[in-house]
């Protein structure tokens, strides 16, 4: 009876968790076979054990520069968009913070709102907002700003602005969470001692909110980092992520294994900042 | 047969040893303060009674029943919780008639019994309320309420007055006490108060380390310490320490002079305990119990003035100055201290 | 001054929402162009057969996968708050929180993988579509209201419990009548949180059902992929009433506060 509530949960943890990770890493020294699955296991009986890695799509992920730059990539979108996410999220959460009461929670919702609106009709109405007839050129072109469109759409400027609007909320969540924890007389006291607001800011504001800026940080970073639906409708048709690779190796090119190795290369990228985010999480 | 009977209780989480090997009976209808800081074992002690911790060993028995394996629900007793722990989504009658409910107790029988709990202790008017919306001292009723509805022989309190206001816990002190007499349960309350220890209960069990150092009346408690560390928790008193000569008294090096004790001292290095309140200024010059010393500090506590005073072998002593005896000495000024033999109580340890 | 920066935020975050919104109406063809005020892209959506094939069964799946979340999402929170230490711990939170942090494409292909191994070993699952997709959602879904459970009892006094089990309550009765009443509000507003993420998720869907899978999200995908249509901007419009009823639902939820 006691047990049993932690039974099941551990079980389908193991089976719908675990094992997925497990299956991703054997795969991905699998042989690409021609049936289906597209696959032959790595491991088999042959009158006993037998183990035939094949090494190959690792190889092809550090040989070949297409994958290289892919990952490269990857982390620089992550990066730049989880910094400018930081730089609007910050103003915002202290604006929230700084404000009345009772106009707290309705500024966090507001905040948080888009977010429940459905992923794909925000990035659908930035496609409407960034066009050659779209709204921003036809506003510019209405002023006499510009002559031709500005091709705004399938540019870097556009998967910026579709990742930073989706993201943009992971940011604001725990950078409001730490500021309003926050001592409100810690600034008072700083100010106290003679401290210029510039100053307050610098030596005691920032130092107490660093670790939900770095939370807010690998928030964004982590899930930016393998993204695949704002490159592929927002960004340049020629882009290369680690999240479009992937699922053009297993889509289009239908090689499971070289997909698998693409999926244990994120991880393998992306553990240092899953366990930093889990540890700064754990010391809240 | 007392109706708590504790033998040999033992308990420890991890490394640390909350109860070492206590004994502890409780009368009926007698109420028990478990008196001690913070790492006493007096939580454990009650949790332990409750059934929420297993001992490691030793046994509880109530009114001759073996409880030591009873899961908690199954126990007669009751107890109050420090943050009272009351049900948020349940109303002020949903919350004192729950344990009736678990009782299978009848509809009509329930809500008679739930209105006379609370009637008790002063809420029929609040039946409906939901625990939120009341303030500090009426969710402490309501808590007392639930826990005294079931009609215990036992109630475990914790900490009961802790969470109050100071100038309502007096008022509510005297009310438990008065809650204790008239459904003639035995009261065991914990608490690091000691003077809500000293007013409140018929004895006084005094806790360190997970062990019962001392258990009496409070009078015989605070008047008679047996160790250092309940005269030191109790009312703050001066411990000296010397060595006995042949005639009995208590050469004193700290104080420059001997002492006497009207109850006989041991052999060797011996402890007393002398009250602050015990000591008169400018007593009558003899070479036993009477000091002289400079004062060092005064501070004014209102109905008394708390003296710092150093005797010439470097002791200092806490004396206590009455408002009624006039100003007190000032700083600097050098005075006499007397006080009698039976002021001075030697310790165990 | 200060609240610049906020407000600036706030009308980016909503600007392309609310643009949306209004060009819903518009009689054009070309979205985001207005040509007067019509109903006629509601009309539109109504008649599209594939369309509304592809919602009734995204609203199925997410409900299913809510369900799932919910009683796995609770269970696990519930654990992890107030079930005290037990060996494997660590690894039982570090698996329960991993599908918030892995990325979707890496969440999609393993459990694509897992359910082909499965299948070639089991016969079970034995195809791929709405029941993988719900088991998907069931499990990510999951991750999300764990959070949301522990962070409810996490901050209720834990001897609630305790003072149930004194007054009389079994294990099982202190659970029914306190904890489980305590955990509700989260329970509910995880349910609608696992439901939206549901409808929501185009990437783990493709994976475990195939490319051209036929949840709404999947068909909104191929068809933004595409280009806009005017139908979009109605759909999405559908889906934001929709999602501002659950986020007021979770609201009142969550409102039903019930602080000591």
């Amino acid at each position: 009876m006691r047990r049993l509530p932690l039974l099941l949960p551990t079980l389908w943890l193991v089976g719908f968790v675990a094992l997925p990770l497990l299956v991703v890493l054997m795969l991905a020294i699998a042989e690409p076979g021609p049936g289906v699955p597209p696959f032959l296991l790595p491991f088999g009986w042959e009158g006993g054990p037998v183990l035939r890695p094949n090494w190959e799509p690792f190889a092809l992920l550090v040989e070949d520069d297409y994958y290289l730059s892919a990952f490269i990539r990857s982390l620089w979108v992550a990066g730049a968009t989880a910094g400018l996410c930081l730089l609007l999220a910050f103003p915002m959460a202290l604006g929230i913070v700084r404000a009345a009461p009772r106009w707290r929670a309705p500024l966090l919702l507001a905040v948080l709102l888009p977010f429940w609106t459905g992923f794909l009709p925000r990035v659908g109405a930035w496609i409407g907002l960034l066009r050659d007839e779209g709204w921003i050129n036809g506003i510019l072109r209405g002023l006499g700003v510009i002559d031709a469109p500005l091709p705004l759409l399938y540019s870097d400027f556009a998967l910026f602005i579709g990742m930073v609007h989706a993201y943009l909320p992971f940011a604001v969540l725990p950078l409001y969470a730490s500021l309003s924890r926050m001592d409100l007389t810690l600034e008072e006291a700083a100010a106290d001692l003679g401290a210029t607001p510039a100053t307050v800011f610098r030596t005691v504001t920032l130092p107490l909110v660093a670790p939900g800026a770095a939370a807010a940080f690998l928030l964004v970073f982590i899930p930016a980092a393998g993204e695949f639906v704002i490159p592929e409708l927002l960004g340049p048709s020629d882009a290369l992520l680690v999240g479009r690779a992937l699922w053009q190796e297993f889509f289009q090119n239908r090689d499971w294994p070289v997909a698998a190795a693409l999926a244990v290369a994120l991880l393998a990228v992306l553990i240092v900042p899953i366990l930093l985010f889990q540890r700064l999480e754990a010391r809240r | 047969m007392s109706l708590l009977e504790i033998e040999g209780l033992s308990k420890h989480f991890g490394s640390a040893q909350a109860l070492a090997g206590l004994d502890l009976r409780v009368e009926a209808g007698e109420f028990l303060a478990l008196l001690g800081g913070s790492g006493s074992g007096k939580s454990t002690l009650l949790r332990l009674i409750a059934g929420f911790e297993m001992p490691d060993a030793g046994h509880i028995r109530l009114a001759g029943q073996d409880l030591t394996a009873m899961p908690p629900h199954e126990r007669p007793l009751n107890m109050m919780f420090q943050s009272y722990a009351l049900f948020p989504h349940l109303s002020v009658a949903g919350n004192v008639g729950y344990g009736l409910k678990r009782d299978g107790t009848p509809r009509a029988e329930r809500d008679t019994r739930v209105a006379e709990a609370l009637a008790m202790v002063g809420l029929q008017d609040l039946a409906g309320r939901m625990p939120h919306r009341l303030s500090g001292g009426q969710r402490q009723r309501v808590a007392l309420a639930r826990a005294l509805v079931k009609r215990p022989r036992l109630l475990l309190l914790d900490e009961p007055l802790g969470a109050l206001d100071a100038n309502l816990r007096e008022r509510t002190g005297f009310e438990l006490r008065a809650l204790q007499r008239r459904t003639g349960a035995s009261f065991i309350m914990v608490t690091h108060d000691q003077q809500e220890a000293l007013a409140l209960a018929d004895r006084v069990a005094v806790l360190e380390k997970g062990r019962l150092v001392q258990i009496g009346p409070p009078r015989d408690i605070y008047e008679r310490p047996e160790t250092r560390f309940v005269a030191t928790f109790l009312g703050a008193a001066n411990v000296l320490e010397g060595t006995r000569n042949r005639e009995g008294g208590l050469d004193c090096p700290g104080l420059g002079t001997t002492l006497r004790a009207s109850a006989p001292l041991p052999e060797g290095t011996v402890a007393c305990a002398l009250r602050p309140e015990r000591i008169v200024l400018n007593g009558p010059a003899q070479d036993f119990n009477s000091a002289e010393g400079v004062v060092e500090d005064v501070a004014f506590r209102g109905d008394d003035s708390l003296l710092l005073v150093r005797a010439p072998g470097g002791a200092v002593l806490r004396v206590s100055h009455a408002e009624e005896d006039g100003p007190p000495p000032p700083t600097g000024s050098t005075v006499r201290l007397g006080w009698e033999a039976a002021a001075v109580v030697p310790l165990s340890a | 001054m200060r609240r610049v920066g906020l407000w600036f935020g706030l009308l980016f975050l909503w600007l392309p929402v609310l643009l949306l919104a209004g060009y819903a109406f518009s009689d054009s063809r070309i979205p985001f162009q207005w040509g007067g005020f019509s109903l006629r892209w509601f009309h539109a959506l109504a008649q599209n057969e594939q369309m509304l094939e592809s919602a009734w069964l995204s609203l199925r799946v997410a409900a299913g996968a809510a369900t799932v979340a919910m009683l796995l999402g609770g269970a696990i929170g519930w654990v992890l708050a107030r079930r005290g230490p037990f060996a494997g711990r660590a690894l039982f939170g570090a698996l329960a929180g991993a599908p918030l942090v892995l990325p979707e494409v890496v969440t999609g292909l393993s459990l694509l993988l897992t359910f082909v191994l499965l299948q070639n070993l089991t016969g079970w699952p034995a195809e791929r579509g709405a029941l993988t997709i719900l088991l998907a959602h069931g499990t990510m879904g999951a991750a999300y209201v764990a959070v949301v459970v522990q962070a409810r009892l996490a901050g209720m006094d834990g001897t609630l419990e305790d003072a149930a089990r004194d007054l009389g309550a079994t294990p099982a009765t202190a659970f029914r009548t306190i904890t489980l009443p305590l955990m509700a509000p989260s329970l509910v507003a995880g349910w609608l949180l696992a439901f939206t993420l549901s409808l929501d998720d185009v990437v783990v869907a493709s994976f475990v059902s195939g490319a051209a899978g036929t949840t709404l999200p999947q068909r909104v995908f191929s068809m933004l992929r595409m280009g806009l249509t005017p139908e979009v901007n109605a759909l999405a419009l559908i889906i934001l009433l929709l999602a501002l009823l659950a986020a007021g639902a979770v609201l009142v939820a969550m409102r039903r506060r019930t602080e000591m």
